[in-house]
């Protein structure tokens, strides 16, 4: 039984002359919460986007639940799933038309049980029948959770997971979120530049700059290392190259 | 290979153009214009044409096959085309959808949307100017899958364009298919070309087909050599359309443009 949702050994990403993922190496325990933090072009959507399998690294081993990702991708793929503000549902069709979609991509038994299910839970029944692309910032935001959670992941990458939203939903997001975990022993992977949730939601913490891991741990910790009273002060330091007090 | 993910994202252009009635139209307008146009050129030139006199349905039934060719083509290049626009691509490669089944998918509502783009179109032929298109025999349906397969391959080739360059090469979709045109041999045999120029037609499966139905329509003979050409090189088109895809399709992986679509 493999005790990592993620192993990534040695991965490097170059894009032409720039390295954007520079030979890092990391694991992620099952049925964790764990974030990518960094700057803009530290490297978090590129090592996601490795870790889905939708980009090829350059060089580099990954492992999924235990199986590599470059040999047995799509045995993988029916477990995992993910949501990010920069990959948008089809806007003309309905909510429930999209989940609807992608409930029979992922096979799911039951689906209409499942929708209902689901938008019950994310408080999108009153969106269901509206286009996708006529919804605020925030209910798309709701809705593409619902699409990420339709074949009830044992792991899921979250970009930016409450992004628009206002702070009370943001706040149930991840209260959801945590029991979601916590329910279905699943694996959570996140990025996320919204500290309080880092620390709120996170078993663990890498913190990235230019491609590189340059510190890592659980928020609290990390915290106590670098003398600072909340995860945005840590964040800053990181940023601007200051380094722990130990 | 799951039926139920290619039914799946059949189910979601489905879902796409039953909301749309611009797209519903766009589907029937062209070809149905494009009939209308030819089967009056075609009466006005029986009148002035004995070769026309005798096979009154040739230029009508050029235009339909023509039609049907693009349409296949556009077809399959629309469906991938709109998963770009919505900036979908990422979330369907995500899922356990693998890209033969996605390949199958689009082959499938390119012949639903010909099917239903084109069906106007021939009923308004039959109507107004008495052809049929079922006036080449059953072997017709050879010949449409022989348009049908090449369509789909050019369309292979078109969004292996368009996956490297991105939608700045989408131009391509529109336009790709009517440099076949002049020597498909639509309107004209393949001896009309120099012959320099006929040895390339006969590289087209397009050019099979267009002589193949005026052999039919002229001559009432079905040539079955003409059938295996068209088959033999469409055999060489989808090999190469699926190569290009997939050297396409592994590069945008490899480059990450599965994630940034767009210009």
């Amino acid at each position: 039984m493999h005790k990592f949702a993620i192993e990534v050994s040695s991965l490097i990403k170059n894009f032409g002359r720039t390295k954007a993922v520079d030979n890092i190496s990391f694991n992620v325990e099952l049925g964790s919460i764990t974030a990518l933090l960094g700057g803009n072009g530290a490297g978090k959507t590129t090592i996601i986007s490795m870790l889905m399998g939708l980009l090829v690294p350059t060089s580099g081993s990954i492992r999924i639940l235990g199986n590599d990702i470059a040999k047995n991708r799509y045995s993988i793929l029916p477990q995992v799933n993910f949501s990010s503000p920069y990959v948008d549902l089809p806007n003309r069709l309905t909510v429930e038309e999209n989940l609807n979609v992608y409930a029979n991509l992922y096979s799911i038994e039951n689906v209409k049980n499942q929708i209902c299910l689901l938008s019950e839970t994310l408080n999108i029944k009153n969106l269901l029948k509206r286009k996708t692309g006529q919804l605020s910032a925030g209910q798309k935001t709701r809705v593409a959770l619902a699409k990420a959670l339709i074949n009830d992941p044992q792991l899921l990458f979250l970009d930016e997971p409450t992004a628009s939203l206002d702070p009370d939903t943001a706040d149930w997001v991840r209260g959801y979120l945590k029991d979601y975990a916590l329910d279905k022993g699943a694996t959570i992977l996140l990025a996320s530049h919204h500290m309080g949730e880092v620390e709120r939601l996170s078993d663990s913490v890498f913190m990235l700059q230019a491609g590189k891991i340059v510190d890592e741990g659980a928020p609290k910790t990390l915290i106590k290392k670098y003398g600072r009273s909340n995860m945005e002060e840590v964040f800053l330091d990181v940023a601007r190259g200051r380094r722990s007090n130990v | 290979m799951s039926v139920r993910r290619i039914n799946a994202l059949v189910l979601r252009h489905y879902y796409l153009i039953k909301g749309s009635i611009p797209r519903i139209l766009e589907m029937a307008y062209w070809p149905t214009v494009q009939m209308v146009i030819w089967g009056f050129v075609t009466q006005f030139f029986i009148g002035h044409s004995s070769w026309l006199a005798n096979a009154a349905g040739v230029l009508i039934g050029a235009v339909l096959l023509w039609d049907l060719l693009f349409r296949s083509q556009i077809g399959f290049s629309m469906c991938f085309l709109e998963e770009m626009w919505s900036r979908n691509l990422g979330h369907l490669f995500v899922s356990p959808l693998r890209p033969q089944e996605f390949i199958i998918s689009m082959m499938v509502v390119s012949c639903l949307r010909g099917f239903f783009g084109l069906l106007p179109s021939w009923i308004l032929a039959f109507v107004f100017f008495e052809f049929s298109i079922f006036s080449y025999g059953l072997g017709i349906v050879a010949f449409f899958s022989c348009l049908m397969v090449m369509g789909w391959a050019l369309g292979m080739m078109v969004i292996a364009l368009v996956l490297r360059f991105g939608l700045g090469a989408e131009s391509l979709a529109w336009v790709a298919i009517f440099a076949f045109a002049p020597i498909s041999a639509v309107y004209y045999p393949v001896e009309t070309l120099p012959s320099w120029l006929q040895v390339v037609a006969w590289c087209t499966p397009s050019a099979y087909v267009f002589e193949g139905m005026r052999s039919v329509l002229i001559d009432n003979i079905f040539r079955y050599d003409l059938l295996i050409g068209a088959i033999g090189v469409n055999v060489v088109y989808l090999f190469a359309g699926v190569v290009i895809f997939s050297w396409s399709f592994l590069g945008a992986r490899k480059a990450g443009q599965l994630l940034q679509t767009g210009e």
